[in-house]
């Protein structure tokens, strides 16, 4: 993660199609610079945020989560962005609990229009995530899967 | 795994791309991600030669899966997966890094950084792409019918166009007659043509219009469903007058005797009736009874239209009604709202009695308006000698609206010569720039100035009745600085017109949420793409025509009202459109019924089957949207192209280290 001594974090970006993307499409058009920290996955709405792709992308080594979707009451699909807060709201929770700092996980609201706002979050992100340093995840946890573990868990329910 | 053979492309986009990211490099290193067989990088990949490449590669070398590194997805994907399709391959084994819109154009000045983030999309791509499956887009049929939201003239326009073409149209307006903003106008810029004599014939030909069907004095209240085949519930608000034997003929209204000010067509400049038709030309003719201050609803006595009307067309027990409409596509043309000067308390609208707004002026200078066209002070008797005009009010500046409101130059230009035309006055305009931008609209400007209006450049400060000398005692004082002389001026004048600003209608994000469309910064909706999709909006099937888009003259509406129909009627005749497969489905012997995802589904696509106890979803409601995917926690939704697996390998492939040396590889001859 680090490179000469100077902390170059990695952001996992979870952008929906209709609203943030577009407008990290629109910060590109408009060449409104930001930190080339994020790394941006399209999904079609923030509703479908499974809060394991925010843990899958902490244990793969990302420093910080990004997720971004349309403004409360703009969703493209009415109210995927109110089920995402509500899911968002346990995963902080759960997150925190296992000591994890707020400014890793965040989550934020920019429309098609707002090229600008999303270059300002991501390089405000970027400057939170420098300060805390690397999280590294893997090296906690090197030999063990835990999805492997759920995995697990889930064929046997299954079974029975 | 092993049969899969993943093609990369890295496009150069010319120096789009290659001036920041080290394109060669990343092909390069792209040999190393799994199941690749052919990376290779190109100068233009939507050009034919980079499309027949991808073509050539999966016949030659027999690829299963295509990785492009080029732009935004919402810019070509349609491109490549077309070329797929042409090679014999499914179009949804095809995945794009966006290295341009997301990496090369963002970090201009950090070309290790975007080179590193373009070689993490590249592999969050072919790991994502393993995982796709080959997908069949939906055919949905289109219902013929349209519905045009709000009956300006963008959307008479539009109506008239798909009516013409010989399909049905249901035209919705919220005010009792069709005609928008244009019908309060006296004049229109630059060919001074009067705005009734062009908008009335078309008024009248959406009324009589076969194939058009009005609901005036109605709102929608709900829309479901998809393109193609929207279910749209409309509340027909009680006119209190039956249609089917009113003749117009006016006496309710010449007998009522309630005087009410008319807020919304004459601008507060005149008085109604509470039984009322707004305007002469209205069409439908029909009256309506304004149930809020008619003495009858209010007292219980009256009844004075009844006792009068010639055919007993008055129906005090009316109630409103709704009206479910079965329809294809969707035009919002629902217009915009006047910006309220009362904002700008400086200026003193709402305080100084002679200070209007250009609405009001309309409404002043209008042969039909409360004072028959005649230029006059609040008192309604004397003429002014003297007025300004003062551009941009909510308008170019930050404190209100940062956009220019488009129509403002010209409308005040327009003021001019009819404040001149009527009164002879000497017209002050107070202007920032002036933006006269279309056919005509130039000389229009010289025009004016010939015919000896003043131009000051520069913001007005204040608008003040606070006299400093003789000359400026009862006369309005306009205070501003002349930013071309570089001196602080006041003009002292009799009346003072301000040309207000076009904001969203008050309600346009209810609007927008209801219909599943976006509204910018501005709070106008929001259109697919700036330049090249302005009456499409993210919603199939829904368009937009006209100011609800942003500000624009009546040329502009007209030419957006006729392009959304053009777009309607294009998918009118094709009768079938293909939608993404994006959609979710329940594997069934897993399901344990628990019914979680049932509520989740905001468009009610999941029902449980009673008899199986699992949950089912129909795929004709379903929109794809993966909140019961997420929601599952069985996890047996499965998210037709954002699935589990496809996600959970992206994040993988996204976070895989980039500072690993380019593999060696066995050579690709050139196609």
């Amino acid at each position: 993660m680090s490179q000469n001594g100077t902390f170059k974090p990695v952001l996992v970006g979870f952008l929906c199609n209709w609203c943030s993307y577009r407008a990290a499409d629109l910060a590109g058009t408009s060449r409104m610079g930001y930190p080339a920290t994020l790394r941006d996955i399209r999904i079609m709405c923030t509703g479908r945020l499974d809060p394991t792709f925010v843990l899958r992308a902490l244990q793969q080594g990302a420093d910080g989560v990004l997720v971004m979707g349309c403004h409360p009451g703009q969703c493209h699909y009415q109210e995927g962005n109110y089920k995402a807060i509500r899911r968002f709201a346990l995963l902080k929770r759960v997150l925190r609990q296992m000591g994890l700092e707020d400014a890793r996980v965040q989550l934020h609201w920019a429309s098609a229009a707002q090229g600008v706002l999303f270059a300002q979050t991501v390089a405000q992100m970027t400057e939170q995530i420098k300060a805390l340093g690397p999280l590294d995840w893997p090296r906690h946890w090197p030999d063990e899967d835990p999805f492997a573990r759920i995995a697990l868990a889930m064929q046997e329910d299954a079974h029975e | 795994m092993s049969d899969k053979r993943v093609g990369v492309y890295v496009c150069h986009c010319g120096h789009n791309i290659a001036g920041t990211v080290d394109v060669e490099h990343v092909a390069e290193w792209a040999w190393g991600l799994p199941n690749v067989a052919v990376s290779r990088d190109c100068q233009f990949m939507c050009a034919s030669l980079g499309q027949d490449m991808i073509e050539e590669d999966i016949r030659e070398h027999g690829l299963t899966h295509i990785v492009v590194a080029s732009c935004s997805p919402h810019m070509h994907e349609k491109t490549f997966r077309g070329a797929c399709e042409r090679a014999g391959l499914n179009p949804y084994l095809f995945e794009m890094a966006n290295i341009r819109e997301h990496a090369s154009w963002v970090h201009p000045h950090d070309k290790d950084g975007a080179t590193d983030k373009a070689k993490a999309l590249v592999s969050a791509a072919v790991h994502r792409v393993l995982q796709q499956q080959p997908l069949e887009p939906l055919q949905v049929d289109i219902r013929p019918e349209t519905l045009v939201v709000g009956g300006g003239i963008a959307g008479i326009q539009a109506a008239l166009e798909i009516a013409d073409a010989g399909f049905p149209v249901y035209l919705v307006e919220r005010e009792p007659s069709i005609g928008g903003h244009m019908a309060q106008f006296d004049k229109t810029f630059p060919t001074l043509d009067c705005a009734a004599c062009i908008l009335t014939p078309k008024m009248f030909d959406a009324g009589a219009h076969p194939n058009i069907t009005l609901l005036t004095y109605s709102e929608v209240e709900q829309v479901d469903g998809y393109v193609g085949n929207f279910t749209v519930r409309v509340r027909r608000k009680a006119r209190h007058v039956d249609e089917s034997l009113c003749t117009g003929c006016g006496t309710c209204w010449e007998k009522c005797p309630k005087k009410v000010i008319d807020t919304v067509f004459e601008a507060g400049m005149g008085y109604r009736t509470a039984i009322y038709r707004p305007f002469p030309q209205a069409v439908p003719k029909y009256p309506v009874i304004d149930t809020e201050n008619c003495t009858y609803y209010q007292t219980g006595k009256c009844k004075i239209c009844e006792k009068f009307c010639p055919t007993e067309a008055i129906r005090f027990d009316m109630e409103d009604e709704y009206v479910d409409l079965e329809v294809g596509n969707i035009v919002l043309a629902t217009g915009y709202d006047i910006f309220d000067a009362r904002r700008i308390p400086q200026y003193g609208y709402g305080r100084l009695a002679n200070v209007f707004t250009s609405l009001e002026f309309e409404r002043l200078t209008n042969a039909a308006g409360p004072t028959e066209g005649k230029v006059v002070l609040r008192d309604g008797v004397t003429e002014p000698r003297s007025v300004a005009i003062i551009h941009c009010v909510g308008s170019r500046d930050k404190n209100t609206n940062e956009y220019c409101s488009a129509i403002c130059c010209m409308s005040s230009l327009k003021f001019d010569h009819l404040v001149m035309e009527k009164t002879g006055a000497q017209v002050y305009n107070f202007y920032i720039d002036m933006r006269p931008i279309h056919k005509g609209y130039e000389e229009f400007y010289h025009r004016i100035l010939d015919e000896g209006t003043q131009f000051i450049r520069g913001r007005v400060a204040e608008i003040t009745d606070a006299a400093h000398s003789p000359e400026e005692e009862g006369k309005l004082i306009v205070i501003a600085e002349d930013t071309l002389i570089g001196r602080q001026r006041r003009v002292p004048v009799d009346m003072v017109i301000l040309a207000a600003g076009l904001e969203p209608r008050a309600d346009a994000q209810g609007v927008a949420h209801m219909f599943g469309v976006g509204c910018g910064d501005s709070g106008f909706f929001t259109e697919r793409h700036p330049k090249l999709d302005p009456v499409a909006t993210m919603t199939e099937g829904v368009y937009i025509a006209g100011a609800c888009q942003g500000p624009k003259d009546i040329p502009d509406s007209v030419a957006q009202g006729a392009a959304a129909a053009a777009r309607i009627l294009g998918v009118i005749f094709r009768k079938q459109v293909a939608l993404e497969p994006i959609r979710a489905s329940i594997d069934e012997s897993r399901c344990s019924g628990c019914r979680i995802c049932n509520t989740m589904c905001p468009y009610n696509a999941i029902s449980f089957i009673e008899e199986l106890s699992v949950s089912r979803v129909n795929p004709a409601l379903c929109k794809g949207c993966g909140t019961c995917v997420a929601a599952c926690p069985s996890q047996i939704i499965t998210g037709a192209h954002f699935t589990f697996e496809q996600i959970m390998a992206e994040i993988d492939g996204i976070l895989v280290d980039v500072h690993t040396a380019p593999p060696e590889h066995t050579a690709v001859e050139a196609v």
